[in-house]
C-alpha cells in the first residue's frame, strides 16, 4: 500500500472513531456542556488535559525547534512542563474547590466587578483565538502534505469534525473524544522514535539513545551533532549560550512560558471537570506524566532527526537527493537553490555564505519562483538576475523550515509507510484535540461569562444551552476562516498570548487565592499595568521595530517583566485601598479549606 | 478561621514552599544559571546542563506534583477526620458555623 493510502485508512479509521465516541456522550444541560458533569475520572481527565495542552505546536514543532535551537529547545521543554508545576500547587485545588465553570467566573467573583470579568473574558477569548488559528494551520500542513489536498480543503474537514462533536458533547464529548485522542498522538510519536534510536544506536528507548553511541562511528550521536555543528558552522549543539540566546533570554522565556501555561484558560478550566479536589491533584500528576511522555522523547527525535537531516542531505549529490527532500520541496518548506556544482550544501550561520538551503516563510510560491528563475540567470551569467541566496538570506529564510522536522523524520530514516502515516494521523489529533478545548473556552467564555453572567442572568438552562452550542459553531467557523488566511504573524502571536496569560491572569489568580487582603481596585490596575506594559512592548519590538530596551529581553520573555510589574502594583496599591467584602473573604476561606470538612 | 484551619494551611504553604524552592533550584538553576558550569560534567553520553534543560528537569516536575499530591491529600483526610470528630462532640455549634462558612455553590461532593 502506499503512503498515501495508508494516511487515508489512517486518519480515516481515527476521525470515525472520534465522531462515535461524541455520539455516545453527547450531553443534555449545561453542567455536562462545560465541566463535563463534574464526573471525569482523574487518569482520564489527565489523559484529557494532556491531549488539550499537546497542540499541533508541541507535536510538529516543538522537537523541529529543539532541533534547530540545540540545548536552548531546553526553554520550551521546561517552560511547557515546569508551568504544570505552579498549576498544581498554586491554582488547581483551589479554582476546583471555587467550583464554578470559568476563569473569568473565579476574577469576576473574587474582585466583585463585571469590569474585571469583561477584561478576563477578552483575555481568555484573544489567548483562545491565537491558539486555535496555529492548530488549524498544523492541520492544513499536514493533509496538504500526506493528501496531497488543497490546504484549504484539509480545513473544511477539520472544522466539519470538531463542529460535529463539539456541538453535540460539549466538554463531555470533548474530554472523551481528547482521551481517545491522546493514545493516537503518542503511539504517532514515539513509534517513529523508537525505530529511528533502534536504527541509529541500536538502543529502543530514545531518551537513553540519544545519549549513546552511535552505530559504526566511534562517538556519540551528541558529539557527532557537535562535530557536525562546527564543521557546517552551526552553533554548538550541547553548549549553552552560545549562539543568538544568552542566558537571560532564556531564563526569561521559560519563566514566561511556565507562569504563562499556569494562566491559559484552557488548561485551568480542565481541572474544574473532576469530582473533588483531590481528584483535581491527581488529575494534575497524571496530565504531566501523560504531557512528559511526549516532551521527554522530543528532544530526541530533535537529536535523531538533527543527524539524519544533515546526513542525507549535505554533501549528496542533486540528481540523486532523496525522496523526502522532494516531496517537501514541493510545498517550499524546503527550498534548494544551488550554487552551479550540483551538489546540496547545507551550512549555519558562521558559513552562510556557502548554504543552499532555505524555506519559502510567507512568501508565495510565485515569487520563490520568481527568485529561483532570477538565480538561474545568475548563474548562467552573473551579471545578470540576483543571486537567491542572497535574497533569502536577506529575507531571513536560511534554513529548511522547522516544522518539518517530525513529520520528515521518519522518512528521512526510511521507515515504513504505515509509521508514516500514523505521524499523519498523529499530528491531526494534536491538532484537533486542542482546538476543541479552546473552541469550549471561547464558547463558555461567551455564553457563560458575557451572556448568562452579564447579560441575561434570567436565561433558562436549555437557552443557555442552545447560546452556548451557537456560539461553539460561530467559533468553530471563525477558527476555520483564521485556518484558511492565518494572520501571518502566528508565532509572534503565539508569544503574546503567553505574554498576556503570564502578565493578566496568573498574579490575579494566584494573589485572590493566597491574599485575602487585595482588593478589586489594586488587582484591576495591576492587570491593566501589566496587559499593557508587555502587550506595547511585544506590538512595538514585532512591528516597529523597537530595540529591546529592557536589560535586552527579547518579546518572547517579556511577559515575565509584565507579570512583575503587575505584582508590584498590586501590592503597592493594597494598602491604600479598602479590603474585600465579607462574602468574598469568606469565599476565599472556603476554597482554602479543605473538601468535606463541613460535611 | 479556627485554629485547626490555620494549623491546616500553614502546613499547606510549608508543602508548597518546599517544592517550589525544589521547582526553581532544579529548572532555572540547574537547567539555566548553572547550565554551563554543570556541562563540564556527564552523565551516560550527555553533558549535565544540556541532560537536565532537556531531560533531568522534566522528571523532577512529574515527581514534584506527585509528591504534593499525595502529601497534600493525605493533610485533607487527616484535617477532615479531626474536623468530623469535632463536629460529633459539638454538634450545635459546628453547624452554625458551617452554615455561615459554606460559599453556598453547591461545590461539596
Amino acid at each position: 500500500m502506499s503512503i498515501r493510502a495508508w494516511t487515508f485508512l489512517l486518519v480515516g479509521a481515527t476521525f470515525a472513531f472520534y465522531l462515535v465516541i461524541a455520539w455516545l456522550s453527547r450531553v443534555r444541560d449545561t453542567r455536562g456542556f462545560y465541566v463535563a458533569g463534574q464526573g471525569i475520572p482523574s487518569v482520564a481527565n489527565g489523559m484529557a488535559t494532556a491531549a488539550d495542552w499537546m497542540s499541533a505546536a508541541s507535536f510538529i514543532s516543538m522537537a523541529g525547534l529543539i532541533s534547530t535551537l540545540g540545548y536552548a529547545g531546553g526553554m520550551y521543554l521546561m517552560g511547557w512542563t515546569g508551568g504544570y508545576v505552579l498549576l498544581a500547587l498554586l491554582i488547581a485545588p483551589y479554582l476546583r474547590k471555587f467550583g464554578h465553570y470559568t476563569v473569568p467566573d473565579f476574577v469576576g467573583d473574587r474582585y466583585e466587578s463585571d469590569i474585571a470579568r469583561v477584561v478576563a473574558v477578552i483575555c481568555a477569548v484573544f489567548v483562545s483565538f491565537t491558539y486555535v488559528a496555529g492548530q488549524m494551520r498544523g492541520v492544513g500542513i499536514v493533509f496538504s502534505r500526506f493528501l496531497e489536498v488543497d490546504v484549504n480543503v484539509g480545513v473544511y474537514i477539520g472544522v466539519a469534525i470538531v463542529f460535529i462533536y463539539a456541538t453535540l458533547g460539549g466538554m463531555k464529548g470533548i474530554t472523551w473524544t481528547q482521551v481517545a485522542q491522546y493514545w493516537v498522538l503518542i503511539t504517532a510519536f514515539l513509534t517513529p522514535a523508537i525505530a529511528i534510536s533502534l536504527q541509529l544506536t541500536g538502543n529502543p528507548i530514545p531518551q537513553i539513545g540519544m545519549g549513546s553511541r552511535l552505530i559504526g562511528e566511534g562517538v556519540s550521536l551528541l558529539e557527532k551533532l557537535n562535530q557536525i555543528h562546527a564543521d557546517l558552522g552551526f552553533a554548538s549543539y550541547t553548549e549553552p549560550f552560545v549562539g543568538s540566546w544568552n542566558k537571560l533570554n532564556v531564563f526569561c522565556v521559560t519563566l514566561a512560558l511556565m507562569v504563562g501555561t499556569a494562566g491559559l484558560p484552557h488548561v485551568i478550566v480542565r481541572f474544574y471537570t473532576v469530582k473533588s479536589v483531590g481528584a483535581a491533584r491527581w488529575s494534575a500528576f497524571w496530565a504531566l506524566l501523560f504531557i512528559s511522555l511526549l516532551y521527554l522523547t522530543a528532544p530526541a527525535v530533535g537529536a535523531f532527526a538533527r543527524y539524519a537531516m544533515v546526513s542525507t542531505m549535505h554533501g549528496v549529490e542533486g540528481e540523486s537527493r532523496p525522496d523526502w527532500f522532494r516531496s517537501w520541496e514541493k510545498t517550499g518548506l524546503v527550498v534548494w537553490l544551488d550554487d552551479g556544482d550540483g551538489v546540496v550544501e547545507y551550512h549555519g550561520a558562521a558559513q552562510e555564505a556557502r548554504n543552499e538551503i532555505f524555506r519559502s516563510g510567507p512568501l508565495t510560491a510565485s515569487e520563490v519562483d520568481g527568485i529561483r528563475a532570477q538565480h538561474q540567470r545568475w548563474l548562467a551569467d552573473p551579471s545578470s538576475g540576483a543571486d537567491g541566496r542572497v535574497v533569502m538570506r536577506d529575507a531571513g529564510l536560511s534554513g529548511p523550515d522547522r516544522d518539518i522536522v517530525v513529520l520528515a523524520a521518519p522518512e528521512m530514516a526510511a521507515l515504513a509507510r504505515w509509521i508514516i502515516a500514523l505521524v499523519a494521523a498523529g499530528g491531526l489529533a494534536a491538532a484537533l484535540s486542542t482546538a476543541s478545548g479552546l473552541l469550549l473556552v471561547i464558547s463558555s467564555s461567551v455564553a457563560h461569562d458575557l451572556y448568562f453572567r452579564i447579560l441575561n442572568p434570567r436565561a433558562s438552562e436549555a437557552r443557555r444551552l442552545l447560546v452556548g452550542r451557537v456560539v461553539i459553531g460561530l467559533a468553530v467557523v471563525v477558527a476555520g476562516f483564521l485556518g484558511i488566511y492565518p494572520p501571518g504573524f502566528v508565532s509572534q502571536v503565539v508569544a503574546f498570548a503567553f505574554g498576556l496569560a503570564a502578565a493578566s491572569f496568573f498574579p490575579a489568580i494566584v494573589l485572590g487565592i493566597f491574599s485575602r487582603r487585595v482588593g478589586t481596585i489594586p488587582a484591576m490596575f495591576g492587570m491593566i499595568v501589566g496587559i499593557v506594559f508587555t502587550a506595547a512592548y511585544i506590538l512595538g519590538s514585532v512591528y516597529m521595530g523597537m530595540p529591546s530596551w529592557c536589560f535586552g529581553i527579547g518579546p518572547q520573555g517579556i511577559g515575565v517583566i509584565g507579570m512583575l510589574l503587575n505584582f508590584a502594583v498590586t501590592l503597592g496599591l493594597t494598602p491604600f485601598f479598602p479590603r474585600p467584602s465579607g462574602e468574598v473573604q469568606t469565599m476565599i476561606e472556603g476554597i482554602r479549606e479543605p473538601e468535606g470538612a463541613n460535611g | 478561621m479556627t485554629a485547626s484551619t490555620t494549623t491546616y494551611w500553614r502546613r499547606n504553604l510549608r508543602i508548597m514552599g518546599v517544592l517550589l524552592a525544589v521547582w526553581a533550584v532544579v529548572g532555572l538553576g540547574g537547567g539555566i544559571l548553572f547550565a554551563d558550569q554543570l556541562n563540564g560534567f556527564h552523565i551516560g553520553g550527555f553533558p549535565l546542563g544540556f541532560w537536565i534543560a532537556q531531560q533531568g528537569s522534566i522528571m523532577v516536575f512529574v515527581l514534584l506534583i506527585l509528591v504534593y499530591a499525595f502529601m497534600m491529600n493525605r493533610l485533607d483526610a487527616a484535617y477532615v477526620r479531626r474536623a468530623r470528630g469535632a463536629a460529633m462532640r459539638k454538634d450545635e455549634a459546628r453547624v452554625g458555623e458551617s452554615d455561615s462558612g459554606s460559599d453556598e455553590r453547591g461545590t461539596r461532593s
